[in-house]
């Protein structure tokens, strides 16, 4: 009956072949969506990135004209460049995304984070905390005897650099914006 | 001069406007004010069904075979969540349908209230768009929105979820021309792009026409450009199981389904080729088997409205964004002004190569013994019925497959089956809906039993409105495609893919009022179907047929087009010869 040579019980003809043949390079990009303002529109960008299986490094989103209800969502993610190409372009098929900008091939962009980080200790390693802090330009936004809540604006790397140091230095706890990002230049 | 008038009376108001005839649905609480409408008024008749997913899918057949979109009205929770699979049919298949769900009152959402659900969230990965309308002032303008999104672009399904609070309220009614969108995608494609390919086409020696569902959705002018450049140009054109009809099988050029059960020349053709022209076509992986095999040596165009299908699985030369018919206007009519160039020689060198593979004749098969093969059935249905403009639905197995081998599809909008997501139980709904977008044509459903059984309850349906729909029931007793693959793939180990304890089809069809007709000879095969035929109401035809038979030419996934399985019948010899590594 059976006119196929496959050994019998072989799986080898799995459906695990189909791969497809793109670079397999990963890099990072910066993507500016501008949205409606509509209930659900956040859930659609998220789960669009879960449902395909897309990483977000980094997601903010912030209403940034009341009157015109748009929103922006600043992403950080990463993939081969193919996948960073069906992600702009799966975006843009979201009927309530307006437009999607990708920051990292646009031209020259600025990029920064806010994050807040609360570290305790007490003598020598209190005064390297606030040596520390003056070199990176962070402001001490709450202190008691035995802690500080630094306030850091900077890129990403400036942010991770400064929490690495603070971590010796009795880190508790950290909150992060996600990253906001432009382009420089008029538009 | 915006009028005031409750939401339930929106609804049907904006669904008159749009010029809807027919709405599928199944009432519920929480759209007992819309329903309320709906008796008070002449201009759209609702059809009950018995299960909301047959309203959905009942939608879908009507848009497909009417290119109008299909509407659909189900209550809040179960309703909704009944609705679920249709709308992600009719996402996978790019079919416009608008889905219309009951909610519970705007202030007890969230509360865990009676048959309350999260329809837009439970719906959000599997619509186009959706909507929970918070307000009576925006229902309309809402609902006439839903209707520009679900058609323009790349079709599909989409949501309106509207609380019972919110029917009953009063509010002003916004008219369609009203009504503002920034949602239009564009449709003109790069000229630039498309006189690349102009020229691509005046000198490509072994060119192939690549076509898909995209090619119907784009309506009727884009079928009839294509048949005008097919003819213009002489090429070869192959199709998806979804594009089936927009070039006629009867058609010089026509070299049959591709893809996974897709004929050996078309396949071959598309592996050898130069020059691939996908029109409205996905480089589904069915398509193409193993990526890095998948026509090695063309350059690829694709014309396609969705620019994420362009470039997602297979690189592509000359991207072209655009709808097929206004591309394939500019493309014939640029391809015209050069100066209607082909490669004459190499592409008559071309044809021959591919009537060599068409000797190996890999839909062949021997109709003897006492027993019906599946084969001879759809080959006599196909005969007895080609002279009617019919319309054919499937459900998902093996049957579907041999529908789309054995059948010729000469138009489109004749051709309803459920290609990207595979719904068994999708053919009944779906011929009841294409009844009702036809009422005096023949509306045939090819059926495995197994899927049939899905929404057998339909058969209310059919016998309510009249539809005299035909049920064609290939009966091999088995989950004939599951079935299949145990044996090639898992070593023969039949793990639950029988169909046991099946009903008496004859006196189900009979318990509805329905005819029943069961045929197991086939030298009765053919006054059968005439009776099926001649019969003014629904039949459910039980055709009983060989068991196991296996439903070939095959491309085992993970392996490259030009290494398919062929049927025991095909002419094997002819196969080697003309270098095609096949697998008997
Ligand atoms: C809803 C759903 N469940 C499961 C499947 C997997 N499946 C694909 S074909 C098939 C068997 C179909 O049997 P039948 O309808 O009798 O058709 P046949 O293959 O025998 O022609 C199954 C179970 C599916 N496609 N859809
Ligand atoms: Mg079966």
């Amino acid at each position: 009956m059976s006119p196929l040579k496959i050994k019998k019980g072989s799986t080898s003809h799995s459906a695990y072949d189909l791969r497809p043949t793109f670079s397999d390079k990963k890099e990072q990009h910066t993507l500016a969506v501008l949205v409606e303002n509509e209930p659900g529109v956040l859930s659609r960008v998220i789960g669009l990135f879960a449902g395909r299986g897309y990483n977000i490094d980094s997601l903010t989103v912030a209403e940034v004209d009341h009157t015109g209800h748009r929103s922006r969502i600043t992403i950080v993610t990463s993939g081969t460049p193919q996948v960073i190409t069906q992600i702009k372009a799966q975006l843009g098929r979201i009927v309530d995304v307006h437009e999607v900008h990708d920051l990292t091939v646009e031209g020259p962009s600025v990029e920064r984070e806010l994050a807040l980080l609360k570290v305790a200790g007490a003598g020598d390693h209190r005064i390297e905390a606030i040596r520390l802090a003056d070199i990176f330009r962070a402001n001490v936004v709450d202190s008691t005897l035995e802690s500080f809540v630094f306030e850091i604006t900077g890129t990403p790397e400036k942010i991770d650099a400064f929490a690495d140091l603070m971590r010796p230095l009795g880190l508790q706890e950290v909150a992060r914006t996600g990253v906001a990002a432009l382009s420089r230049g008029a538009l | 001069m915006s009028k005031a008038m409750t939401g339930a009376k929106m609804v049907v108001q904006s669904l008159i406007d749009q010029g809807v005839d027919v709405v599928f649905g199944y009432p519920g609480g929480a759209v007992l004010p819309i329903y309320d409408e709906i008796f008070q008024q002449n201009h759209i008749q609702h059809v009950l069904v018995r299960h909301e997913q047959g309203a959905v899918h009942a939608a879908e057949g009507y848009a497909r075979a009417t290119g109008k979109p299909g509407v659909a009205l189900v209550t809040s929770g179960p309703g909704a969540t009944n609705a679920v699979t249709g709308l992600t049919d009719a996402l996978m298949d790019s079919i416009p349908i608008i889905v219309l769900t009951g909610q519970v009152p705007t202030f007890m959402i969230g509360s865990d209230a009676f048959q309350e659900a999260d329809t837009v969230g439970i719906t959000r990965p599997c619509t186009k768009h959706n909507w929970l309308v918070k307000d009576t002032d925006k229902l309309s303008a809402v609902m006439h929105e839903a209707f520009h999104i679900a058609t323009s672009g790349r079709p599909g399904p989409v949501v309106i979820d509207i609380p019972k609070d919110v029917q009953f309220a009063t509010g002003k009614y916004t008219e369609a021309r009203q009504v503002e969108t920034h949602y239009n995608p564009q449709v003109k494609g790069d000229m630039e792009m498309i006189t690349e390919l102009a020229k691509a086409m005046e000198t490509a020696k072994r060119p192939i026409f690549y076509t898909g569902g995209g090619v119907i959705n784009s309506g009727p002018a884009a079928s009839q450009l294509l048949r005008e450049l097919v003819a213009a140009t002489g090429f070869p054109i192959t199709s998806t199981l979804m594009g089936l009809g927009s070039y006629p099988a009867s058609g010089d050029n026509w070299i049959g389904m591709l893809g996974m059960h897709g004929l050996y020349e078309a396949n071959m053709a598309m592996h050898d080729c130069d020059l691939m022209i996908n029109i409205g076509a996905r480089f589904d992986d069915r398509i193409t088997g193993r990526l890095d095999a998948f026509s090695p040596k063309s350059k690829k165009a694709h014309i396609d409205i969705d620019a994420s299908s362009i470039n997602k699985v297979i690189k592509v030369d000359m991207p072209i964004l655009g709808d097929c018919a206004h591309v394939l206007e500019d493309l014939l009519n640029v391809w015209k002004s050069r100066g209607r160039k082909t490669d004459k020689e190499n592409v008559a060198k071309w044809w021959h190569q591919i009537n060599d593979w068409k000797k190996i004749d890999c839909l062949k098969f021997e109709q003897k013994g006492k027993v019906i093969k599946p084969q001879y059935a759809l080959s006599r249905l196909e005969e007895l019925t080609k002279k009617y403009d019919r319309y054919i639905c499937t459900e998902v197995g093996q049957h579907q497959m041999w529908a789309a081998q054995y059948l010729g599809f000469e138009d489109p909008n004749r051709w309803m089956t459920s290609g990207g997501l595979g719904t068994m139980g999708y053919g009944f709904p779906a011929s009841i809906g294409v009844q009702m977008g036809h009422p005096d044509a023949l509306v045939i459903n090819v059926a495995g039993e197994a899927s049939w059984l899905m929404n057998m309850q339909e058969l209310g349906t059919a016998m309510q409105y009249r539809l005299p729909v035909k049920q064609f029931i290939l009966n091999n007793e088995r989950l004939g495609m599951v079935r299949q693959w145990q044996e090639l793939l898992h070593g023969e180990r039949y793990s639950s893919s029988w169909s046991e304890s099946l009903p008496d089809f004859v006196k189900l069809a009979e318990a509805f009022g329905a005819k029943g007709i069961q045929c197991h000879d086939p030298d009765s095969l053919d006054d059968a179907i005439m009776e099926m035929l001649n019969h003014d109401g629904p039949v459910l035809f039980d055709c009983l047929v060989e068991k196991h038979e296996n439903c070939f030419p095959m491309i085992p996934s993970g392996k490259p087009h030009n290494e398919m399985i062929l049927g025991e019948n095909a002419d094997t010899a002819n196969a080697i010869q003309s270098g095609g590594a096949v697998l008997v």
